[in-house]
């Protein structure tokens, strides 16, 4: 392995891992703020010990994605030197904007909202916590305008051997941009609904809190049932955009080889890279053209096709992303998101008007459940990224321009074994600190730190 | 003013609200084990910056952040080349971030305040060996890549200026957990105060001189001297307040004494032909022009915000029962 080959591992297993945290984060921000602005309202007792009982698992996978996401930070100009030379004037500003507008709005009102129960007016407490969720998703919007750049780069021009800023709105109302935001937001819901689901499944397997995990349960569906039909209606609208800003990436997702009208949507494939076709290909006639151009009979680019124009317009080499990877995380996003949105769907008419499904099976597959949208949303940003190989920003620089040219493969290799390593340690304990919270329930637990905050006086 | 400059200035302030908020979070970790006795003490010390520490954390990510949308060539020559150190600065902080939001949450804080005193002592002297080599000059190429090793890093000069920052910051959460504890913790944060201020007025004076250039700096060096003699004075005096505003005095001097003697350069080079300045290190002026519409508008609400939070919480607290007022 070279410098770049670690590097790339290195990007991808702290990022990838970052995100394993953040659609919980930024679902369940939401849902606790919901929870506790019910307790505003209604007064009701019930709603206060949802409200702590989220929130303690809030907490508990905030501070993963925190610091997490220090990493994520710097890890652009310690491994990635060229490119944050070349494009910092432009990608530097959505993630400073990031930093000034949202880190320290959600950060600031977070600590208040942990320690400020018994200190803040109810009502300005309960702002705390809306503020921090607005954080959440402001911080997805900056940085998720920063990544689409790179998918689509507009609002700049080359000069000096670099990319300078010319349009910052444009940056910032990238089409890509606006289609990515909302699918993303969806896939958090998608998240946090499978994850509170599955919880409350738990505990009406044991009996305990029926009313209130019914409760819960009922709601999670719903929301999981809205963020999968949101999901799949923006990854529409993300496919068709993707197809004509990255043809190529659309074409590896479902290894179309040749251009083609009336192109199928590919449901297994086995596929020939070598000679760039399929041994076997089963597929739902006319869904490709359908999905990417809204007509039965649109034209579909293949990758042999886009190949052969994009050494013409960029000169030799090879523009094909990992063919094999590309179709098959595609599938599974969609594959697994769909899993879960049906699920809800099958949980919804088992519980409809109040019945309560028979048997254990449907409250285990509710908790074997929680992990398929942390599947579909690691596959959907390893699909989104190695899909734009061997670019790094679409057409304009290549990964393996990007790496940090002073970079050793011992100081590399250390510190990607060194941070998996922590991570691996790290998961642990989140997983052991969740699983015990879970167990004590919307209970105070005696020995809980907050929100009950050390004893105060003068 | 150039916006180079300005912007310049506004990178050399968020280093300066990091390093004086932060710097009494890391010194809270790192006399956590010599000052708390007991469970109700830790919890009560780890409790002063419950609220703040993440906060105080973002204004790095915005230095950060602020580094590369400005001088993009800085943000990747720093990083890149200052890169096993800054490895090191990261692990801590996971290892300190984690540790003070699930000590309260675990059956067992040992290995959390374990964990709390080494992510808060390694980056509390790092960012000083860092800041002494960007200061002095670091041997970089005719495409501003670094190319020493980690060996050129750790210099004498170097590891004086991590010295000064572990006993700057040190003291100042000593006279922070003074300002915001009570009883015998308080005293014993009082004693501490008393025992590292003079010290740390010694180490930082000498490493100012050290390495201080340009007019300018005097006067910076003048306000920390100042400062830190101000910080001796007052915990002499016993007025917790007036300590805590000579120290954050003082870190702020410290911060702006290094930013004055690097200006114009942002990154010297050994041979000052490769050096990295305000001008060739920057962002097209358009960029610079809409960010500093960003951070104009942003910087006094964030400001606002964060310094209502302290008012919040100005309260000082005990791990104790309540009790009467101790003023
Ligand atoms: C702001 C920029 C940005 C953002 C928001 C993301 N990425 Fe990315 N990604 C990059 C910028 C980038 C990069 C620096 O440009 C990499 C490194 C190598 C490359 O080509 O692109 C990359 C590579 C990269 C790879 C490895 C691809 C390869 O080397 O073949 C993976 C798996 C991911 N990313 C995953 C993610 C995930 C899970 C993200 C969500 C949190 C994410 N990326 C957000
Ligand atoms: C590779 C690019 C990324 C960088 C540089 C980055 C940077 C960061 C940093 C520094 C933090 C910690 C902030 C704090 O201390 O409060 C953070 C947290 C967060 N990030 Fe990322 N991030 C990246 C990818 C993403 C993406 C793609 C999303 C959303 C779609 C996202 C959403 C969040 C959210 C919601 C948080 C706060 C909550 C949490 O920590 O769980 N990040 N990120
Ligand atoms: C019918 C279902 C879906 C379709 C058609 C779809 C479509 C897409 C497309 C086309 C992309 C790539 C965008 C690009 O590279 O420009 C994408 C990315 C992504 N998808 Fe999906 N998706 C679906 C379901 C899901 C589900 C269920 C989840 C998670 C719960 C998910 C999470 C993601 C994530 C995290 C990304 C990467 C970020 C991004 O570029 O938006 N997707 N999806």
């Amino acid at each position: 392995m070279d410098v770049l080959d670690l590097s790339r591992w290195q990007f991808g297993i702290t990022t990838v891992y970052h995100f394993l945290f953040v659609p919980l984060t930024i679902g369940l921000s939401a849902v606790v703020a919901g929870l506790q602005t019910a307790w505003h309202r209604t007064g009701r007792q019930e709603y206060l010990r949802l409200t702590r009982f989220w929130g303690r698992l809030f907490l508990i996978n905030f501070a993963m994605g925190v610091v997490t996401g220090i990493v994520q930070e710097f890890q652009f100009g310690m491994n990635w030197s060229a490119y944050s030379r070349f494009v910092g004037d432009v990608f530097g500003a959505p993630l400073a904007m990031e930093g000034l507008v949202a880190f320290f709005l959600e950060s600031t009102f977070l600590g208040l909202w942990i320690f400020g129960w018994d200190r803040l007016p109810k009502r300005v407490h309960l702002a705390t916590i809306w503020l921090a969720a607005v954080g959440t998703t402001l911080s997805a919007y900056f940085i998720l305008a920063a990544n689409s750049w790179m998918q689509h780069p507009v609002g700049y021009r080359i000069h000096d051997g670099r990319a300078e800023l010319t349009d910052i709105w444009a940056v910032l109302t990238n089409s890509t941009t606006l289609v990515t935001f909302p699918h993303v937001l969806f896939g958090a819901f998608l998240t946090v609904g499978a994850f509170v689901l599955g919880i409350s499944a738990w505990f009406l397997l044991r009996g305990r809190d029926v009313d209130l995990f019914r409760r819960s349960a009922r709601l999670a569906l719903v929301v999981s049932l809205a963020a999968g039909i949101g999901v799949a209606v923006s990854g529409h609208w993300q496919a068709q955009i993707m197809t004509r800003q990255q043809p190529m990436k659309m074409a590896a997702a479902e290894a179309l080889w040749e251009d083609e009208t009336s192109a199928g949507f590919s449901l297994f494939a086995v596929g020939d890279v070598e000679n760039g076709r399929n041994h076997v290909n089963l597929q739902i006639p006319y869904g490709l053209s359908l999905l990417s151009t809204d007509t039965p009979h649109g034209r579909v680019e293949g990758i042999n096709d886009i190949q052969a124009r994009y050494q013409a317009l960029y000169g030799p080499g090879d523009y094909r992303p990992v063919v094999g990877l590309a179709y098959w995380s595609f599938r599974l996003m969609i594959g697994f998101g769909a899993l879960s949105a049906l699920l809800a769907l099958a949980g919804l008419w088992l519980t409809r008007r109040g019945r309560v499904p028979a048997g254990r099976w449907a409250h285990r597959a509710a908790i074997a459940g929680i992990g398929l949208p942390f599947l579909a949303n690691s596959l959907g940003w390893i699909f989104t990224e190695m899909g734009r190989q061997p670019w790094t920003v679409f057409g304009v620089m290549r990964t393996s321009a990007a790496v940090s040219p002073g970079a050793d493969v011992t100081s590399v290799a250390i510190t990607l074994a060194g941070f998996t390593l922590v991570y691996a340690v790290l998961a642990a304990i989140e997983v052991r600190l969740l699983l015990k919270f879970i167990r004590i329930g919307p209970h105070e637990p005696e020995a809980d730190a907050e929100p009950a905050a050390p004893a105060l006086a003068y | 003013m150039e916006l180079t400059t300005v912007w310049f200035a506004l990178i050399a302030v968020l280093w300066t609200g990091y390093f004086v908020l932060e710097g009494f979070d890391f010194g809270v970790g790192v006399l956590l084990p010599f000052l708390a006795r007991g469970e109700a003490d830790r919890r009560a010390a780890v409790g002063t910056i419950g609220p703040v520490w993440d906060g105080n954390e973002v204004w790095l990510l915005v230095a950060g952040g602020a580094t590369f949308a400005a001088f993009p060539e800085w943000y990747a020559t720093l990083f890149s080349g200052f890169y096993l150190p800054l490895f090191l600065i990261l692990l801590a902080l996971i290892a300190r971030g984690v540790a003070l939001e699930y000590r309260g949450k675990s059956d067992g804080t040992r290995g959390w305040d374990r964990a709390f005193f080494w992510g808060s002592l390694v980056p509390a002297l790092l960012w000083g060996v860092a800041f002494a080599n960007i200061v002095r000059g670091v041997p970089l190429d005719a495409g501003h890549e670094y190319t020493g090793t980690l060996l050129t890093l750790l210099n004498p000069v170097a590891l004086l200026g991590g010295a000064a920052t572990l006993l700057l910051f040190t003291l100042h959460g000593a006279v922070f957990l003074a300002l915001r504890t009570v009883s015998d913790l308080r005293r014993r944060a009082i004693r501490a105060a008393r025992v590292l201020a003079p010290v740390a007025l010694v180490v930082v004076t000498a490493f100012l001189v050290l390495i201080r250039s340009g007019a300018l700096s005097w006067v910076a060096v003048a306000v920390a001297v100042a400062g830190l003699l101000g910080t001796v004075a007052a915990t002499a005096a016993g007025r917790d307040g007036w300590a805590f505003a000579a120290s954050a005095a003082g870190i702020a001097a410290f911060t702006a004494t290094l930013f004055t003697s690097l200006w114009p350069d942002v990154m010297p080079a050994l041979d000052p032909a490769n050096s990295l300045t305000v001008a060739n290190a920057a962002s097209s002026p358009y960029t610079l022009t809409v960010m500093t519409w960003v951070a104009a508008v942003c910087t006094p609400v964030v400001l606002a915000y964060q310094a209502w939070t302290y008012w919040v919480f100005r309260r000082r607290l005990t791990g104790e029962p309540p009790r009467a007022a101790l003023h």
